[in-house]
């Protein structure tokens, strides 16, 4: 193994762990850990409302600009200062989640094939949050934005960009002219206009964007700032005055950082790192990687164009085309750009059924590499070869969650499939009906599927809450759902030994020796 | 896997824990630790200047082989140089020199102003400043000097510029 890729396993195994701890808090669904790109579109979004107040009470001159923020403290209740407040703590939040989410995805190896155009269009979206976080301390015009503004200005002069120097306009009492404040005013405003198309282009290729997270973790989120924001309301530093250089400034280390960095080092020395640091994230995606899985394959003959794969398919990969051959019906058509090879299109064919009478079963849509008929001949040969056992159970897993195939026993027999929602659900009755005594499906935790929407639509399908469900007539206390992600394998096995009982407990003594009904 | 939040106690308890560690980390980190960009005894001078410099020659008059070679509207009777002389400047703390740098014109045909900026931390109190600027490589030595003994509070700035509509260098 390559030692980079290596070293990636490694850290995303320390990265689950801390999951796991979220998840014994929060749930695996409610995980803010799962929910980071979504955690980030809603702090973009308080930070937009607050940032509309803020702008109506400014005043957008040099020399109106501090006492207009500084008043809002005297606003009854200090609801100003509180607005102000959150303003802040939302843009350090949005720095703490985007960087967290960054790694996340990059930790998870989520930057080539299909997900680089994600991962590509993610990046300025962070630089952009850090440019515009910057230049939101100007505004204010205290000393902090005073010295913030003329480092920036330091640190770009380091480039032939401007014919005169940008420090200039910092030099002497009356340098800072309401034209000059008037660009700082654009760049704050600006800025989130470009980040609103930014964030539109970054969730271009994803269906069912997460562009909010769950309700409670919202709020407990919403609420944690605004606590933050009463128990230490953000203060203006004194106003800016360019005769003075400040000296101690209570320092936002989570935006700035990059002003004692320069001071530090050099305006070169960052200029270099920065410019090394987005270049090797951009190069990410074009790094050799693994090839591929093929695509998804769509089968004219037998996709009778009832769009459960348009639906279904997490990244919009499927689209409906007119059948060439059904005059009025459609056909599905794969992108293969844009195609994850997760197989979850193959769960959604109504085709897929085990119980097609055609003895090499053909679905409207299949993946090349591991197709829905090989899958029943696996199933069939692998209950056979459990013999007389009893109690057998079919265990169908994920090749991103629990390793199932270590389930393997004398009584089970399991399947790792790309994804789990690549199972029709029908294979669960078929399973049933062709001698297991119990079926155990397990994906990934609530919120992490590797491509995103598999655990949800395993769940609802067979829930029946989604279309193919698992038909109403199959005894639910013989199948057993774990939703667990690699490495948490005690949920699978306790789900397993659960599901055992279970079914030995329903049939009863007199019937431990007997094979299941078959329907 | 079953919503634990709903269920157990403990779990409202790290939620709890885990929030305020998130509270903690942005509410510790967004003023704290406090930073000192300059030492409190410590002062700063600015040196910058936008200054076009002189042409580099002298006009001429233009030949009437020269002329001849150019349209009737443009046989302008003096030839002048577009490219203008790099700018020297010179700053001498407390009889040591503190800066030296040449900034050269701008533009294609350094036919543009010079322009420079550079800070300088000093400690504060009274020094003497020399400060010499050439803007006319046809003249020797410095076309500017100036001479003056300063007093620097802590944290003063004092911005050295060149202003010719003020009489050259300027200190504020």
């Amino acid at each position: 193994m390559h030692p980079l890729r290596a070293i990636r396993l490694y850290a995303l195994a320390g990265f689950r762990r801390l999951e796991r701890v979220f998840d014994a808090a929060f749930g695996s669904g409610l995980n803010p850990l799962r929910h980071l790109g979504a955690l980030g579109f809603m702090l973009f979004w308080l930070l937009a409302v607050s940032g509309i107040y803020l702008y109506v009470v400014l005043d957008t001159s040099a020399e109106g600009a501090y006492r207009s923020i500084d008043q809002l403290s005297r606003v009854p209740w200090q609801l100003g200062g509180i607005l102000r407040s959150l303003h802040r703590y939302a843009a350090d939040g949005l720095i703490v989640v985007t960087l967290a989410h960054l790694l996340r995805e990059g930790l998870h190896g989520r930057y080539s094939g299909f997900r680089r155009f994600s991962w590509l269009t993610g990046i300025p979206l962070l630089l952009l949050s850090y440019v515009n976080a910057v230049g939101g301390f100007w505004l204010n015009w205290d000393q902090l934005g005073q010295f913030s503004a003329l480092a920036t200005a330091e640190w770009l002069d380091q480039l032939p960009l401007f014919g005169s120097p940008l420090t200039r306009n910092f030099l002497g009492a009356d340098a800072v002219s309401d034209r000059l404040f008037s660009l700082f005013v654009f760049v704050h405003v600006g800025v989130p206009l470009l980040l609103v198309f930014g964030l539109w282009f970054h969730v271009q290729r994803v269906a069912r964007a997460k562009v909010f997270p769950p309700r409670r973790l919202a709020l407990g989120t919403a609420a944690t700032l605004l606590a933050l924001a009463l128990a230490a309301p953000v203060a203006s530093q004194g106003p800016a005055n360019l005769v003075v250089a400040p000296t101690a400034l209570a320092y936002d280390w989570l935006l700035l950082f990059v002003h004692p960095l320069t001071y530090f080092t050099s305006p070169a020395f960052v200029w270099f790192a920065l410019t090394g640091a987005l270049l090797v994230l951009f190069a990410l995606p074009v790094m050799p990687h693994p090839a591929p899985a093929p695509i998804a394959v769509v089968d004219a003959d037998n996709c009778n164009g009832c769009r459960r794969c348009f639906d279904d398919c997490p990244y919009a990969a499927v689209t409906m085309v007119p059948h060439p051959m059904r005059g009025v019906r459609e056909l599905a058509k794969v992108d293969a750009d844009l195609c994850a090879s997760c197989g979850i299109c193959v769960g959604a064919c109504p085709s897929s059924s085990p119980f097609r009478s055609a003895a090499e079963l053909v679905t409207g849509i299949d993946m090349p590499s591991a197709p829905i008929g090989m899958l029943r001949q696996q199933l069939v040969k692998g209950l056979a070869a459990l013999g007389n056992q009893p109690y057998k159970v079919a265990v169908f897993g994920c090749d991103h969650g629990v390793d199932v195939r270590q389930l393997t026993g004398p009584d089970v027999v399991a399947f790792s499939l790309m994804c789990a929602a690549q199972l029709p659900p029908s294979f669960v009755e078929y399973a049933l009906r062709d001698g297991a005594a119990g079926v155990l499906v397990t994906a990934c935790a609530e919120g992490s599927c590797e491509y995103r929407l598999g655990q949800r639509w395993t769940a609802e399908r067979l829930q029946g809450t989604r279309e193919p469900h698992l038909r109403t007539s199959v005894p639910r206390e013989r199948l057993a759902l774990a939703w667990a992600g690699a490495g948490d394998e005690s949920a699978v096995h306790q789900a397993l030994q659960s599901l055992r009982q279970r079914i030995t407990a329903a049939a009863g003594p007199m019937s431990a020796n007997a094979a299941p009904v078959r329907g | 896997m079953a919503d634990v939040s709903k269920s157990k106690p403990l779990a409202w308890i790290g939620q709890v824990l885990l929030y305020g560690f998130f509270a903690l980390l942005i509410g510790v980190f967004s003023s704290w630790p406090t930073y000192r960009h300059l030492p409190p005894d410590q002062a700063l001078i600015k040196v910058s200047f936008s200054h076009q410099g002189k042409p580099v020659s002298d006009c001429r008059s233009a030949t009437p082989q020269e002329l001849a070679k150019l349209p009737p509207n443009m046989r302008a009777p003096q030839i002048c140089p577009r490219e203008r002389s790099p700018i020297a400047v010179e700053l001498d703390l407390d009889g040591v020199n503190a800066l030296r740098h040449v900034a050269a014109p701008s533009g294609l045909s350094r036919d543009g102003a010079s322009a420079f900026y550079q800070r300088m931390q000093v400690a504060a109190g009274t020094h003497r400043l020399v400060v010499r600027l050439k803007d006319d490589v046809r003249s020797p030595g410095f076309d500017f000097v100036r001479e003056a003994t300063v007093t620097l509070k802590p944290a003063q700035i004092l911005v050295i510029d060149f202003d010719p509509g003020k009489g050259g260098i300027t200190l504020q």
